[in-house]
Order: C-alpha cells, then sequence, then structure tokens
C-alpha cells in the first residue's frame, strides 16, 4: 500500500497553516479523493467545497503544489507524490475556512454587465436563425464552468487585488459572449473601459494557462474586446501616427 | 430560544438547478418577492451534469415528430404509471420553453438552416434533444441564472434547509442553516416550492453529487406530504467502473447514440438477444441498420443500446453475473470500432463526444478513439418523488409545491434521457406560477416560535456528542454499502427485509453521531444533518420496492420477473401515518381521456 503526505491549509481569515496529513493513495485517485478520505477519518471538519467530482461544475478549485487546478481532475500520478503534497485555496480570495474562499465577488461583479437582450423574432415561426459558424465562437466562451481559477490567477487581482476596477478575465469571457451572440442588441464597449477595466489586462496569457475548459481567454476572448474598445475610443490616425514616433 | 436571523418572502423556493431557477424566475414574473436557496454556490446545482440534451418536440430535424409521439414516448418508456396529464402538459409546453430558454441566451447547436439542432437519444422516436455539444445542462443552468440574476430574487448561497414549518395543514416557512458562519435562518414564506434533486447519495455508485441527500423528499415527508413511486430508481447504464475512484460518474448515451455499442468478455454485441416486445417493431434487427440509424437514415430502427435504461442496465448485469464482464466488473462499450465506418473516425469521435474524450483521457488514461471503455450501472435519478397536481405541482400539503427531480410523476417508472432537462424548465416554471397565485391569495402564516427551538436544538446535538462519538462519514458509508446491495438494480424479497432490518440499526447510530470543531463551514455538521433525511428516504425507497410485487421500468424483482397487469393500476404512496411510522398505500391512477388512449394506440 502507498501512503502520501498531503500538507492542508487550515485556517480562516484571522490566519491559519498548513498541516500534515498521511495517508493510503490507490490507483487513479485524484487530489479531491485524497481530500474526502482525509475529511472521513481524520478531520471531519475539514472545509472543502465539491459536486460533480468530473471538471463540470468548477466548485473545487484549489492551488495543488501552487498551481491552480480543480481538485478533481488533477490526478496524484500528475504530481510527485514522494514528497508532501501542498493544497491550498485560491489566494486571490479572502479566506472563509480551510479550502474555502469567500468568492462572492465574483458573483457580483458579473451582474454588473449589462445582460443580454435579443432582437425581436424575425424568422417566421416567431424564433431565431442562426447559424453554426457564428455561434461556434461564443460557444467556446459558454464552456465556462465559473471556478475562478482564472481570477485567482491574474495579477490584477491576484497581486494588486484591483476588485473594484478590473472585472478579471472570468468576465471578460462572459462580456465577449454576450458582445459576439448574433442575437445581442446591446453594447458593453464602453463598460468595458471604464466600468470593468480591460486595460489592466497585459496579456500575460495566465489566466488562459489555467483554464480547465481550455478557453483561449486572452486571444478570442480579451484581444477582439480590447479591439472593439480601441475601435471606439481611439483615433485611429492619431493611433497610427503615434506609431511611428520614436 | 434559538438564535436566528428571519427573511420573510411571499414565495420561497428550495433548490437552485434548472427547476428552481426557473420556479423562482416565474414567481418573480409573477409580481411577488422569491427567496431562492441553494445548497451550494449558485450555478453548481446538479443540472450541470446533464448532458445530451432537453427533449422537445420541435421537429427541426424530423418533421413527423410532434407533441403526441413526445407524450407517448414518455409513456411507453414509463410503462404507463406516470401521471398522464403531466406527460401531457410536458410533451405539450416542452417547445416553447426551449425557444424561451434561447431569448434568454442560451446558444443551441444548429441546423444546416439555422434552426436548434436536435439528436436521437434512448426511447425517443424521433431526434427530439435539443442541445450543446455534451454540455447541454450548463448551457441550460446558466442560461437560467444569468437572466434569473436580474429578476430581483433574493439568492441565499450555500444554505441547507433541515425542516418546513406548518401553520396547521398548510406550510408556512423553512427552517434551516447557512454553511459559511454556522447561523440559523428561518424563512417565512406563504408558498414554498421544493426543487432539490435526487437521492442518489444513498447508494455507493452513483453519478450524483454530495447535495443529493434526498432533503425535500423528506421535508416534504416529514410535512406530512404524499410521497409516490419510491420504488423506482433509475440506474444509468453506462457509469466508469475504473479506476475506483471515479466509479459511478456518467458516461452519457450520446455515444451510443453516435455508434457506440455494448460488448461483453467475449466480444459479443449482447444487445441484441433481448430485445421487449413492445420495442420489437421499432428496434434494428442487425448491426447494418443499427449503423444506418445512428447515421440519420429515417428509414432505419434505432439499434438495441438506445433501448431503454432500465433495460439497458439490466443486460448489463446480466452479462456480469454469467461471468462475461470485463476485468473490473462491467462491459464494454466502443465507440472506436466506427473506425470500420469512417476514414476519419478518431476525429469525429474528438468532434462529437469531446468531453467523454477528455473525462477517459483525464480521469482514466485512455484513448475512446483506439480502444473500448469499461463501463457499468450507476445510480442516476429517482422517478419517484413529492405527489403533485398535475397542473399546479402543488403537493397533498396546502402551499407546498414540487418541481423537478423532486416531484414525481411525469416519468412513471422509468425516465427517458432528455426528459429531465425539459420537466425542470416546463414544471419549475408551472410549480413558479402556481405558488406566486397561492401567494398572492394568501396571508403569512404564523410561525411556532416552540417548533423553531426545538429544531434549533436538534441540530445542534451532533455538537453535544463532539468528536469522541461515531463520525456521520461511517454511517453513510454503511447506508450506501448497504443499498447497494440489498436495494439495488436486482431486488429480492429477502434482501429487502435485511435492508429494513439494517436501516433500524442505521437509524440508531445515527442519532448518536457526533462531530468536533465549530459551527463554521463543518462538513462533518451538515452530513450528519443530512443523514437523516437519507435514513428516512431509503426506508420509503425499501418499502416500495418491497411492496410491488412485479417489475416494471426501474424496479426488478428477481422474485417477481414479470409485468403484472394489475400492478399497473396503481402508484404506491408513502406518508407519514397518524402514529409517526411511515404508512404506505396503493393510490389507483385515475382514467385517462380517450383522445389520450387514442393517442398512445396511434403510436403503438
Amino acid at each position: 500500500m502507498t501512503m502520501a503526505t498531503f500538507q492542508i491549509w487550515r485556517g480562516d481569515a484571522k490566519g491559519g497553516a498548513l498541516k500534515d496529513y498521511t495517508t493510503k493513495v490507490s490507483d487513479g485517485m485524484v487530489v479531491l479523493d485524497a481530500v474526502h478520505q482525509i475529511q472521513a477519518e481524520q478531520a471531519n471538519d475539514l472545509a472543502v467545497r465539491w459536486n460533480c467530482k468530473a471538471g463540470k461544475c468548477g466548485s473545487c478549485s484549489a492551488e495543488v503544489n501552487g498551481h491552480p487546478r480543480l481538485m478533481c481532475m488533477t490526478r496524484l500520478n500528475q504530481i510527485d507524490i514522494t514528497k508532501p503534497v501542498t493544497i491550498e485555496p485560491m489566494r486571490t480570495f479572502p479566506s472563509i475556512k480551510d479550502l474555502v474562499t469567500d468568492v462572492s465577488w465574483n458573483f457580483r461583479a458579473k451582474k454588473t454587465i449589462t445582460r443580454f437582450k435579443p432582437r425581436t423574432p424575425d424568422a417566421p415561426d416567431g424564433t431565431w436563425r442562426m447559424q453554426q459558424v457564428d455561434i461556434e465562437r461564443v460557444q467556446e466562451f459558454r464552456k465556462c464552468i465559473e471556478c475562478f481559477l482564472c481570477q485567482d490567477v491574474c495579477h490584477v487581482l491576484r497581486d494588486h487585488q484591483l476588485f473594484d476596477e478590473f472585472a478579471g478575465p472570468r468576465h471578460m469571457v462572459y462580456a465577449a459572449a454576450l458582445e459576439m451572440n448574433p442575437i445581442d442588441t446591446e453594447d458593453r464597449v464602453s463598460d468595458l473601459k471604464k466600468a470593468h477595466g480591460i486595460g489592466y489586462c497585459n496579456i500575460t496569457k495566465c489566466c488562459t494557462k489555467v483554464c480547465p475548459e481550455s478557453i483561449t481567454i486572452t486571444d478570442n476572448a480579451i484581444i477582439p474586446l480590447k479591439e472593439r474598445v480601441v475601435d471606439q475610443f481611439y483615433d485611429p490616425v492619431r493611433k497610427l501616427f503615434r506609431m511611428f514616433q520614436p | 430560544m434559538a438564535d436566528y436571523q428571519t427573511h420573510e418572502h411571499d414565495v420561497l423556493v428550495i433548490g437552485a438547478g434548472g427547476a428552481g431557477l426557473r420556479a423562482a424566475i416565474e414567481a418573480s414574473a409573477g409580481g411577488v418577492s422569491v427567496g431562492l436557496v441553494c445548497k451550494s454556490l449558485l450555478g453548481k446545482a446538479h443540472t450541470v451534469m446533464a448532458e445530451g440534451g432537453l427533449a422537445a418536440a420541435l421537429a427541426n430535424v424530423d418533421d413527423r415528430d410532434n407533441w403526441k409521439v413526445h407524450f407517448a414516448d414518455t409513456m411507453r418508456g414509463g410503462q404507463y404509471l406516470n401521471n398522464w396529464r403531466m406527460a401531457q402538459l410536458h410533451a405539450q409546453e416542452a417547445p416553447a420553453r426551449a425557444h424561451e430558454l434561447e431569448g434568454w441566451g442560451a446558444m443551441f447547436d444548429r441546423t444546416p438552416d439555422g434552426r436548434i439542432l436536435q439528436r436521437n437519444f434512448g426511447g425517443h422516436r424521433y431526434p427530439r434533444l435539443a442541445h450543446v455539444g455534451y454540455r447541454t445542462g450548463l448551457e441550460m443552468i446558466r442560461t437560467l441564472q444569468d437572466h434569473g440574476i436580474h429578476q430581483g430574487i433574493d439568492v441565499h448561497m450555500e444554505c441547507t434547509v433541515v425542516r418546513l414549518l406548518k401553520d396547521g395543514d398548510r406550510v408556512v416557512g423553512a427552517f434551516g442553516y447557512e454553511r459559511e458562519r454556522g447561523r440559523f435562518k428561518l424563512f417565512k414564506a406563504k408558498a414554498i416550492v421544493l426543487a432539490t434533486g435526487g437521492i442518489g447519495r444513498a447508494y455507493k455508485i452513483t453519478s450524483n453529487s454530495w447535495e443529493y441527500t434526498a432533503d425535500g423528499h423528506a421535508l416534504a415527508y416529514e410535512a406530512g406530504a404524499d410521497l409516490q413511486d419510491m420504488e423506482f430508481i433509475q440506474f444509468h447504464p453506462t457509469g466508469m467502473v475504473w479506476p475506483p475512484s471515479v466509479r459511478g460518474i456518467l458516461v452519457t448515451e450520446g455515444v451510443r447514440g453516435e455508434g457506440g455499442i455494448l460488448k461483453n468478455s467475449e466480444g459479443r454485441r449482447f444487445m441484441f438477444d433481448d430485445i421487449p416486445d413492445n420495442y420489437k417493431s421499432q428496434t434494428a434487427d442487425n448491426a447494418e441498420e443499427g449503423w444506418r440509424y445512428v447515421t440519420g437514415d429515417k428509414a432505419a430502427r434505432r439499434p438495441p443500446e438506445l433501448l431503454t435504461r432500465d433495460h439497458v442496465a439490466r443486460c448489463i448485469m446480466r452479462e456480469v453475473k454469467a461471468g462475461r464482464g470485463s476485468p473490473h466488473g462491467g462491459v464494454y462499450l466502443d465507440i472506436a470500432w466506427i473506425k470500420e465506418k469512417l476514414p476519419n473516425a478518431a476525429e469525429h469521435i474528438k468532434k462529437k463526444l469531446p468531453s467523454m474524450y477528455h473525462q477517459f483521457k483525464q480521469l482514466a488514461d485512455l484513448d475512446i478513439t483506439k480502444e473500448p471503455m469499461e463501463i457499468g450501472p450507476t445510480t442516476h435519478y429517482v422517478m419517484g418523488g413529492v405527489r403533485v397536481d398535475g397542473d399546479s405541482q402543488m403537493s397533498t400539503v396546502s402551499g407546498l409545491f414540487a418541481a423537478g427531480e423532486v416531484a414525481a410523476g411525469l416519468h412513471g417508472a422509468n425516465r427517458l434521457g432528455g426528459n429531465s432537462l425539459s420537466d425542470l424548465i416546463v414544471f419549475g416554471k408551472r410549480a413558479g406560477e402556481f405558488a406566486a397565485t397561492y401567494a398572492k391569495a394568501n396571508r403569512q402564516g404564523t410561525v411556532d416560535g416552540r417548533q423553531v427551538d426545538d429544531i434549533a436544538k436538534w441540530a445542534l446535538e451532533p455538537f453535544e456528542r463532539g468528536a469522541a462519538a461515531e463520525g456521520p462519514y461511517q454511517v453513510q458509508y454503511a447506508l450506501q454499502d448497504m443499498m447497494q446491495e440489498l436495494v439495488g438494480i436486482v431486488r429480492t424479497e429477502a434482501e429487502m427485509q435485511k435492508a429494513l432490518d439494517g436501516l433500524r440499526e442505521l437509524k440508531a447510530r445515527a442519532v448518536k453521531v457526533g462531530v468536533g470543531g465549530h459551527r463554521e463551514y463543518n462538513p462533518g455538521w451538515h452530513s450528519s444533518l443530512d443523514l437523516f433525511n437519507l435514513l428516512a428516504i431509503s426506508e420509503a425507497v425499501a418499502r416500495s420496492a418491497l411492496e410491488r410485487r412485479e417489475s416494471r421500468g426501474g424496479h426488478f424483482r428477481e422474485d417477481y420477473p414479470n409485468k403484472d397487469a394489475k400492478a399497473g393500476t396503481f402508484n404506491l404512496v408513502v406518508r407519514k401515518g397518524r402514529d409517526g411510522e411511515m404508512e404506505l398505500v396503493q393510490a389507483p391512477i385515475s382514467e385517462m381521456p380517450q383522445e389520450l388512449k387514442d393517442i398512445i394506440e396511434a403510436n403503438k
């Protein structure tokens, strides 16, 4: 039987520390299995969020050996278990307890983005016609499971804590899905520039790297939105002029 | 006196999956104040797991489809124990509800002419499932969530209700706790909608998440409402079986819809060996016809892998028991074989089944474009639940409504894939609408403060017993092992008697469970309270299963392997008797109107 040691962060908003738990591990186990086993056998009150255990709900986000991951999709054979494995909560958000963080800011931020408003149905049967090719890029964004790992890794939020000024990658993806929806009638470009701070993103692509749904956040969502902001707010002639200045 | 926060709403919706969100949206549109309680964060409910699609007779892909065929398919799938009124309303209203989702931002896959694309699924005569790849549930819950957050609904996230409160015969509120700080909450409401989902965590092998602890079923039962059809549990035929830690995770029926076939260890495609008589006329009798069906030939009949879930699950169990199973106790589901038919099969599979490709690659180190998957049945869905009025979704307790999986009736003895997502929006809407109407016609009732104090005291007992007592997980695991073994897919009288004895012992253990730590976000505490729901409803399942001496739909009795015509005339109803003991009665199914009988006859 193989044993492995997990250093799990225990604590709350007032502070905490990594605590060692050694437990047996078996074939095919994921990090969340180890956490559950420890919870059932050694620490009944160990707080952890999870739901589907199949990478579909985005609840069990944490930092495993420092990497933002879904615990349910991180197999133990992908990490080195000969050394203690650290499991910490998402550090960008305030701690509630153990591996559970206060992600409520995300729900508030989403509400500030202008909601979907379709044009009047224009097909004879009272619905809309949309071509598959026109919706595929939106469908990529709608794969988002709201695990908030992209928010966790974004330096604007993580290091600079600019929660009031920048809505974060998740909500750029959300806004992009709305903006690129072929039947939507709203314009969110001005909000993206001002209220949602799209200019703070300097395209380091960390969010894209951690996305468990492999959404190309930076290239497909944020950059096209930045282009729309540029089109609407920055005079192209002057921009061209600036490009040729030393 | 207990310490708690009080919230007052006209309508309180408990549960925020598809049904709960849809109910809350509709109640809010009815002009009343609405509170929405979710056990997890908003948007994480089990609806996200639904893969294949939403059944609605839009007739976009096959214009022979209409509500009548959908109705007949649903009744046949449910072996005619369905509440026929619900089956009718569901088939009639699902198309409008699907279009409504599109108006709220849902992006279904499209037909070449730009309409909503529909796919084949088990038990549906025509391609009927509106879908978004294999993440239709996520699309639905996100659409309802993103629409719902702008409707003025008060959302109480990570909050669990432990008891409903009554004033005489009427429900007037609910009492529970929030997870973060562990504080109690009292909700006063004129009407309550239960939308809490199912009971899968009573079983060891399940596709369900930790939330599925029969809460709504138990809340309704304790409040004196009738439950029905609790013997009918759907074991989805294809769950993962290897490695052990992923056992039970769902493998979508869509794999079979795209041409996946089931084989035993001898390589035999065993589903052709046993096709039930009532499906013979619509089922292919050779592999070639089955392949033509999944590739869109309208003249072909569907392959036997797409028979109803109850039947496929039993066939798999038969192969395993006969020693023809795979190394880890399942059978093989093979989609890789289509490379014999298609030049670019691997790309085709990755495009059509991306989430399954990744699920097996990531969790089982297996490439489904090259190798067959090992699968076996997993506890997936409960057809039984709160007995409701077909039109209004009101239970037998005044002011208490139920919608979605927690309600019974629509699916009868077996649910067709795709009929759950449509169930959520059709009856979620109806429950919200009628709950709002009820709330407008009634005043807030009186909450009995003493009753609230008693519940609060009861809820804190696990802390008094402390960490030295037995923990909740051990009791829950024992329950899951026992239900899996004794009240699973194949049942006998002796085993279920044993289960009832076992349940008595587990109940005695449950009242002695203790937890350490404090009230803040303490899963051990939450589990020790959920246990009581699981135990009460497991008893309802075992008693109902014992009482139904026949085999039908999701209920298979080895000692009564055939269908019994007389048993097809009633539903089994479970309620709490006056003495506090569980009471079981046969409730005759009401006579179906002639026009519906004619529809069934015409679609035979």
